[in-house]
């Protein structure tokens, strides 16, 4: 109890004259103090985003994502998304976009709007993706980043479809264009010190103008015509060729068959003639008799008519109608014969 | 609150106004030239962070360090060939020597209205002693797919002697000389737009309709000619394919032939009258039907003996 002496009394008032007595505005103006440390000190960096610090201007240092520090008041921080796709369009507007930017129709024809190669107008929309690829670059190298971008994309666009023919950027070159389109843009970036990087340019909507559109369409369809006429023509000929073909094959088969059956039947007669032969030669006269009554006994019951004259009857044939001849022949020849 | 106390804060006010006199920030992308009554002094400030100056006495006046958008207004120029065309050209540039630019240009919008005049001026000349197609087309590579045959191709895409490149490099070295003098330095000049002016741009649609329509004829009377060709294709392998089929035919036949009566000649030739009578028999045979009818006369070897007795 000794201890405690009025030395002490009086250092608890003074304790409570600054936690006690003052303590509403105190508290309220330290905290408000705190705050606005704790805001000017403490910032986060999205996952995609990187911070660049600078101090008095001068850049220090860039940091990473998460929650990081600097000093108050003295550093400032730019948060730039480096690993976010970035897109500009060009020609047309998406609707996200279009709402945040008023843009008239007539504006974004012209900024389709190019000449090819051969002096034709061709509307050509397109997007570029990119990214943020230095952010010092990027911050400190060029003003008014977007709208240079945008001229760099019309400018580039513009030489490479000058390069070619309408008939290319409409059809075929579309690959090609969006290609060296991207080389030319990416070299553009490095020599403006933009710190961009080029992921992709892609061509939406390649047309000729409005007007001219319809004699597009017709080129389609005469091409088209011209592919029917040809298919027709194809189709014609394969209809009748392989046909055709296969009946010459027939004809010369067919020819084959026939040389086949008339050597065949050559050397069969002939051998047959030459077996005759031989015999007949040990016995001329009886075998010719005897191959002449045989066919007579062949032929005769097959005959429709016979006329058996004397020898000395003349002057019969030539007064023979034939027509009743053949009339007796045809009803009572067989009657005769017996 | 005493004398004492309001003396501290006077002070504190005092040297305070004084840092925020002498004392000055130079961002990452700017430069400084430190003028005092007007006039420049000392070198241009040009790397970051935090300066000291005489207070009160010195200003700092500010100035872009980084490249620097020029966007021209469209120039309306007729090229060499007569063509109508409007150009839109841009540019970049930045500032070099900060103080011959603050002595001759004092700021940007003076920078600006010279670069108008610098680079339309350059565009224009350059538009003028050009045909538009020299400035569309940057080489003369031949393109992939012209649907159009080779004289017609000479005339729709013409050849370039300098193009593109070359004239917006005339345009930009033309420019970068008128510019020195003003300590600023053009990185580059680009073409960003040339399009036909509204008025020929009617004329321009009906020519490409007119093209389109010659291509349109030109596919159609290919399509007839090739199908026409096809058509004679198919005719003459028809006949082709048929005459080689009946020669073919023929040849083997008469081969045939030949050999069967070289066989027969052979075997016959051994008694032509044997062979003669031989076959007269068979004749006989095969030709006789119910409708034959035959005369014979008691004089025949068959019926002589129905007259005489042997």
């Amino acid at each position: 109890m000794d201890i405690k002496g009025p030395d002490q009394v009086f250092d608890m008032d003074s304790l409570k004259k600054i936690f006690v007595k003052k303590k509403p505005i105190q508290w309220i103006l330290l905290g408000i103090v705190a705050l606005i440390l704790l805001f000017n000190i403490v910032y986060q960096n999205e996952p995609e985003e990187v911070g660049v610090v600078l101090r008095f201007g001068k850049y220090v240092r860039t940091t990473m994502p998460g929650l990081r520090i600097k000093l108050p008041f003295i550093e400032s921080v730019t948060k730039l998304p480096v690993q976010r796709q970035l897109k500009q369009e060009f020609g047309f507007r998406t609707e996200e976009v279009a709402q945040r930017t008023r843009y008239s129709p007539n504006n974004l024809l012209e900024e389709a709007s190019m000449l090819s190669g051969d002096l034709n107008v061709a509307i050509v929309e397109w997007t570029v993706q990119y990214k943020i690829d230095d952010p010092l670059l990027y911050l400190f190298r060029v003003r008014d980043l977007e709208d240079t971008f945008r001229d760099m994309n019309e400018a580039v666009i513009r030489a490479v479809v000058g390069d070619r023919t309408i008939t290319e950027v409409l059809t075929v070159g579309r690959e090609e264009v969006q290609s060296t389109a991207k080389m030319k843009l990416q070299e553009l970036c490095r020599k403006y010190e933009t710190g961009l990087m080029i992921d992709q340019i892609i061509l939406q909507n390649v047309n000729p103008p409005e007007l001219v559109q319809p004699s597009w369409n017709e080129v389609n369809q005469a091409e088209q015509q011209k592919d029917r006429l040809i298919n027709e023509a194809l189709g014609e000929y394969n209809q009748v060729i392989p046909r055709a073909e296969g009946e010459a094959q027939q004809t010369v088969l067919q020819a084959e068959g026939y040389a086949l059956d008339r050597v065949n039947s050559a050397r069969g007669e002939a051998a047959r003639f030459k077996e005759l032969y031989a015999e007949y030669r040990l016995a001329p006269q009886v075998t010719r008799q005897r191959m002449y009554l045989e066919t007579m006994q062949n032929i005769l019951p097959k005959l429709g008519g016979k006329l058996y004259l004397d020898n000395d009857a003349k002057g019969v044939m030539p007064l023979l109608p034939l027509e009743s001849l053949q009339g007796i022949a045809g009803s009572s020849g067989r009657r005769e014969v017996q | 609150m005493n004398t004492r106390s309001i003396t501290l804060v006077a002070l504190s006010i005092v040297v305070l106004i004084l840092l925020a006199s002498s004392l000055y920030v130079v961002n990452m992308t700017e430069q400084i030239i430190i003028t005092q009554f007007g006039d420049p002094v000392g070198d241009p400030v040009i790397t970051p962070g935090l300066k000291i100056k005489v207070p009160f006495l010195q200003t700092v006046n500010r100035f872009d360090k980084r490249f620097l958008a020029w966007d021209g207004e469209r120039n309306e120029i007729p090229t060499k060939d007569k063509r109508y065309i409007w150009v839109d050209t841009y540019a970049r540039w930045r500032i070099v020597d900060p103080l011959l630019f603050f002595q001759r240009l004092r700021d940007e919008r003076g920078a600006q209205s010279r670069l108008d005049d610098i680079i339309d001026g350059a565009t224009r000349t350059a538009v003028a002693k050009n045909e538009l197609v020299e400035m569309i087309r940057s080489t003369n590579r031949p393109p992939e797919d012209l649907q159009i045959d080779s004289d017609e191709e000479s005339a729709i895409l013409k050849e370039i002697e300098k193009g593109r490149d070359e004239i917006v490099q005339e345009i930009f070295e033309e420019a970068s000389k008128k510019v020195k003098d003003f300590g600023i330095e053009i990185l580059d000049v680009q073409l960003k737009r040339i399009n036909y002016i509204e008025s020929v741009q009617r004329d321009v649609f009906d020519r490409m309709i007119a093209e389109r329509q010659r291509i349109a004829e030109r596919f159609r009377s290919e399509g007839q000619g090739e199908a026409a060709r096809i058509r004679g294709e198919r005719e003459r392998d028809l006949k082709r394919i048929q005459s080689e089929a009946y020669r073919e035919a023929q040849e083997i036949r008469g081969k045939a032939d030949g050999e069967a009566t070289a066989i027969y000649a052979e075997a016959y030739n051994r008694d032509p009258s044997f062979y003669t009578f031989m076959k007269s028999l068979e004749t006989y045979e095969k030709t006789v039907d119910p409708k034959t009818t035959f005369v014979l006369t008691t004089n025949s070897d068959l019926l002589r003996f129905i007259k005489n007795a042997p």
